[in-house]
């Protein structure tokens, strides 16, 4: 029954206007969020919730806010639904539906009044707060009559809230119906079972609930040849379509998703008729043997790559710097979770930028590629193989768990029309073209790329001698002052290539604004929306650039010289990018540059984003 | 008239004279145990008629690691970071699995800071030529102890090591590589014909030779030294090698030796100077090398082999192409493959 404690003496006067079922319906425009327990099942009934939604043409997002544990902790799982197409974290919840006794109190507390919470009924929330709508469900009743076997019923349980949402907020019966049978394709009996329980949720809710609150779902044809894919399989999948053959990896959060994926891409796709792999995938014993299997293979020509996640990547720093001054390609892909440390493994962060950038000791500079969507993470993928040949030196991709680990709306992805790009690779015939001369690290076209040889290469004047020490242009070892000096210069002239070859950023830009703002990867959700808040609630329009790379093209140079102040968003505390951004730009143009930073490890919302700019802009 | 010419320098079967394997000149000391492993190398490769371009040398850092630019200057070289030589060349030989390996590594690059890296190389059975330049002691940092160093052996300052050493054999033995054995590099004759063999194998060939270090561990009271090698160096049996290229004209006798056909066809001839010696039985090799070190000897020769336990490249059922040079056609898939996947996720 649904209750309106509306006489109820509450803090919050003015929500009683809120909670009446008058109030005016908000349609395609609401955050949901399911509160349950790690382990519990509940991903497949959250599946089919967000595949519901996203097949009735609203645009969607879903991000798993979940515990470094494996089963008996609390999780939570939040819906965005926006006919805006936000698809950022929003920071209220707007439906609370609270699976969870452990963590129900605080959960319903925390509730902004006037939303919803739909919880089991004996948990009897409603004590807790009279400014919100609640519907009461007996989920252990209506479970144990659709589930006879008491030990599915934990997980049969989640679907009887789908099945109320669906009535509550009309998602359509037949769509939802649709996604269980997706989510249980293989499994004919799951699905009859789930689909039952689904049911019965759907009829508890419209013979027994009163609908009281404002939230509704309406058929739009906003994502139409859309897909749903997490980052992590689309960098798996950029992966494979950019050719790589040899896969190392050693298993971390948020990680560990990019190779589980591509190995079972690559079994399906990468297996030739006769049974043989043109991939190979080994599981190293550590991510100093991950990097150092990379670099080994990148050397002898294959195109390879390992993931991993921040504490990975700190043990990596050494043979990163092995990289960059022998200049070897590899590709590491770095799902970025919260640090310092062991950190909080299961939420997220923009956290290894700047160690990233510069990993490893001496002076050494990383190319690094910033995705925002998933669709970067495939075409990024594809880029970073052919970058870290072009360019012989290592390519990281940084993704975040947020990203990495979330399912995100997309448009398909483009097959790549390029071929396939080796790099400057000198073969037999074009050493007997050359008459046997050359050197390993001569600049002998002016941007500071040399010519290699792979192993193998049957001519008597094929072998090089690679080191990690000092060697000169014909790769001898040196000592010499001059010589180290000149090796340097060359892999900075090498880096200014770089930044020609690197994907540009992206510009918005009306012309007229004063104030710009900067940011990159998954923050540019919660950007987009905020710049429509700051445009609505304040009138001020912003021009925005995101950044895609590093090292930093000319046009990131260009949008802090014409705008008066830039403000950085990023998910760090130590405003990473900001200080790469200071390393790069003329001192007159530094002083232009502010900060905005999120790190709760939680996902950046846009009303965080607006706060902060509101403030520093004294609006 | 044809007028007579200097006689033709000496060839192998590619008709390579020895010059074509040699490497820059050593910057190690003279005298130093690696150097003669260097020129051992240099004959066996000469001498098995291995093509120098189909070879790649991988090392890690140390005086040791520094040696590949000391022979066959027309291989592939990787000298990559102290102690993780085996991810380097595990990455290598996946790349390419038709080029012959020959890591080379210290007793501190391999026994200390790579030991891990050395353990997870073993026990894949890698295609690899593994040689442990031993000296006891890092020669680079000038002298300080290995983890090889035996109890009570003692630095040039007099300090003696108390650590029990890691005998890299057992470890090897127990951890899967196929063909393990220690050598002394003042024996020229058992070390060629290990390393001839070792060419032969496929699989990970682990050599641990016993390589003195002239500058800081050749003293009295060093057991890592040439005298105490030669006073206490314990040959388990005497090995011959017939490569596959050459007739088996010589007789053996199967009662004291084991006759074992390696994966190329040639054989490996040893025969047993031990009693109860048996190459194939792993458990025994691990006693044997236990029970002679318990009587502070140093027991050289084959401990171990097995030809025929498939390789890591094997086991990863790879194209017969290296990995390397596979054609987009054959490493991207085809723009169905892509539509596929994105109706999946429709
Ligand atoms: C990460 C790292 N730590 C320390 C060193 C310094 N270092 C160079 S060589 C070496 C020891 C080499 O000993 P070994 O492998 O036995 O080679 P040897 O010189 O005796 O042949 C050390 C500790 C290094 N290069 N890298
Ligand atoms: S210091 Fe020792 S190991 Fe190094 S080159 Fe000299 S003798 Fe050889
Ligand atoms: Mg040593």
């Amino acid at each position: 029954m649904a209750t309106i404690n509306a006489g109820a003496p509450s803090a919050q006067g003015e929500t009683a206007q809120v909670l009446s079922s008058s109030a005016k319906p908000i349609v395609n425009d609401f955050s949901l969020q399911v509160a349950t327990v790690n382990g519990s099942g509940s991903q497949s009934a959250n599946n089919v919730l967000l595949r519901s939604i996203f097949a009735m043409g609203i645009p969607v997002s879903g991000k798993n806010l979940f515990p470094s544990n494996i089963a008996g902790l609390p999780t939570w799982y939040t819906i965005r639904a926006s006919k805006h197409g936000y698809v950022a974290r929003k920071e209220d919840i707007d439906i609370l539906i609270a699976m969870n006794p452990e963590t129900a109190q605080e959960d319903i507390e925390s509730l902004r009044p006037g939303s919803v919470a739909i919880y089991e009924e004996k948990l009897n929330l409603r004590q807790y707060r009279s400014d919100v709508i609640c519907y009461e469900v007996p989920f252990d009743k209506i479970t144990a009559e659709v589930c006879p076997d008491a030990r599915l019923r934990k997980l049969v349980r989640n679907m009887v809230y789908v099945g109320v949402a669906a009535q509550l907020f009309s998602i359509d019966m037949a769509t939802v119906e649709d996604s269980v049978r997706r989510q249980f394709s293989t499994k004919k009996k799951a699905a009859e079972l789930n689909l039952n329980a689904v049911k019965a949720g759907y009829d508890f809710a419209a013979n027994s609930l009163v609908k009281s609150d404002p939230y509704a779902v309406e058929r739009l044809h906003l994502t139409d040849g859309k897909i749903i894919i997490d980052g992590n399989a689309a960098c798996a999948l950029g992966a494979m379509f950019a050719g790589v053959t040899v896969v190392t990896w050693y298993p971390i959060t948020p990680s560990s998703s990019v190779v589980e994926q591509l190995i079972d891409y690559l079994k399906e796709y990468r297996v030739e008729e006769d049974g043989k792999a043109s991939f190979a995938v080994v599981q190293a014993e550590d991510e100093l043997a991950a990097i150092g299997m990379v670099l080994g293979a990148g050397w002898a020509g294959a195109r390879s790559m390992t993931a991993t996640s921040g504490p990975g990547i700190s043990l990596m720093a050494e043979f990163a710097g092995l990289g960059y001054f022998a200049e070897i390609p590899g590709v590491i892909f770095d799902i970025q979770r919260v640090g310092p440390s062991t950190g909080l493994p299961t939420r997220t962060l923009q956290g290894d930028i700047l160690s990233t950038a510069v990993l490893s000791h001496g002076d050494t500079r990383h190319v690094l590629l910033l995705p925002c969507s998933v669709k970067e993470c495939f075409e990024f993928g594809i880029a970073a193989f052919d970058l870290t040949e072009q360019l012989q030196t290592p390519v990281f991709v940084l993704s975040d768990l947020d990203l990495g680990m979330n399912n995100w709306m997309s448009d398909k992805f483009d097959y790549p029309e390029k071929p396939i790009h080796r790099g400057k690779v000198l073969s037999a015939e074009d050493l007997n073209r050359l008459g046997g001369n050359w050197g390993r690290y001569r600049d002998v076209d002016g941007d500071g790329i040399p010519y290699r040889t792979l192993p193998g290469t049957d001519h008597p004047k094929a072998a090089y001698f690679t080191r990690g020490s000092g060697h000169n242009p014909d790769a001898k070892y040196t000592e010499r002052a001059d010589d180290y000096q000149n090796l340097m210069d060359r892999l900075a002239h090498k880096f200014e290539t770089a930044r020609t070859l690197v994907p540009e950023p992206q510009i918005v830009a009306n012309g007229t604004s004063k104030v710009g703002i900067i940011a990159y990867g998954t923050s540019d959700y919660a950007v987009l929306e905020s710049r429509d808040q700051l445009q609505k609630e304040y009138g001020v329009a912003t021009d925005y650039l995101r950044i895609r790379a590093y090292p930093f093209a000319k046009e990131i140079h260009d949008f802090v010289a014409s705008h008066d102040r830039v403000y950085i968003v990023e998910q760090n505390r130590d405003a990473q990018m900001l200080s790469l951004l200071k390393l790069d730009l003329p001192a007159k143009q530094t002083v232009k540059l502010r900060s905005i930073l999120h790190y709760n490890g939680l996902p950046i919302d846009a009303r965080s984003i607006t706060n902060l700019f509101t403030q520093q802009e004294e609006l | 008239m044809a007028t007579p010419s200097a006689p033709a320098p000496k060839v192998n079967r590619l008709g390579l004279p020895i010059l074509d394997y040699r490497g820059g000149k050593t910057t190690l000391c003279a005298g130093c145990g690696h150097n003669a492993i260097s020129e051992r190398i240099i004959d066996a490769m000469y001498e098995m008629g291995v093509q120098p371009e189909r070879v790649m040398k991988l090392s890690g850092i140390g005086c040791s690691s520094k040696s590949p630019a000391y022979f066959l200057s027309r291989s592939h070289s990787f000298n990559s970071v102290h102690g993780r030589m085996p991810s380097v060349a595990t990455g290598a030989l996946l790349a390419n699995k038709s080029m012959l390996g020959l890591g080379v590594s210290g007793d501190g690059d391999t026994a200390s800071i790579g030991i891990g890296q050395f353990m997870h190389l073993m026990r894949r059975n890698l295609p690899l030529i593994y040689i442990i330049e031993d000296n006891g002691v890092y020669g680079l940092t000038k002298g300080q102890f290995s983890a090889t160093a035996d109890i009570g052996s003692r630095l040039k300052t007099g300090v003696a090591n108390e650590l029990p050493p890691i005998d890299t054999c057992s470890l090897a033995i127990e951890l899967g590589a196929t063909f393990v054995g220690r050598s002394f590099s003042g024996d020229k004759k058992q070390l060629l014909t290990m390393l001839k063999a070792a060419i032969a194998h496929k699989g990970t060939v682990m050599l641990d030779v016993i390589s003195p270090c002239v500058t800081f561990n050749d003293h009295e009271g060093s057991t890592k030294s040439y005298k105490y090698m030669q006073e206490h160096e314990e040959a388990i049996s005497e090995a011959g090698f017939v490569p596959s290229f050459e007739d088996i004209a010589v007789d053996y006798d199967p009662g004291t030796t084991y006759d074992v056909e390696m994966h190329d066809g040639s054989h490996l001839r040893l025969r047993k100077l031990h009693e109860d010696y048996d190459p194939t039985d792993r458990i025994h090799a691990v006693k044997s090398l236990m029970e002679a070190h318990a009587r502070g000897e140093v027991l050289t020769g084959v401990f171990y082999v097995d030809p025929r336990k498939p390789s890591f490249t094997d086991m990863l059922n790879l194209v017969d192409q290296p990995l390397a040079t596979l054609p987009q056609e054959r490493t991207r898939p085809s723009r169905k493959v892509l539509d596929e996947i994105m109706a999946e996720h429709e």
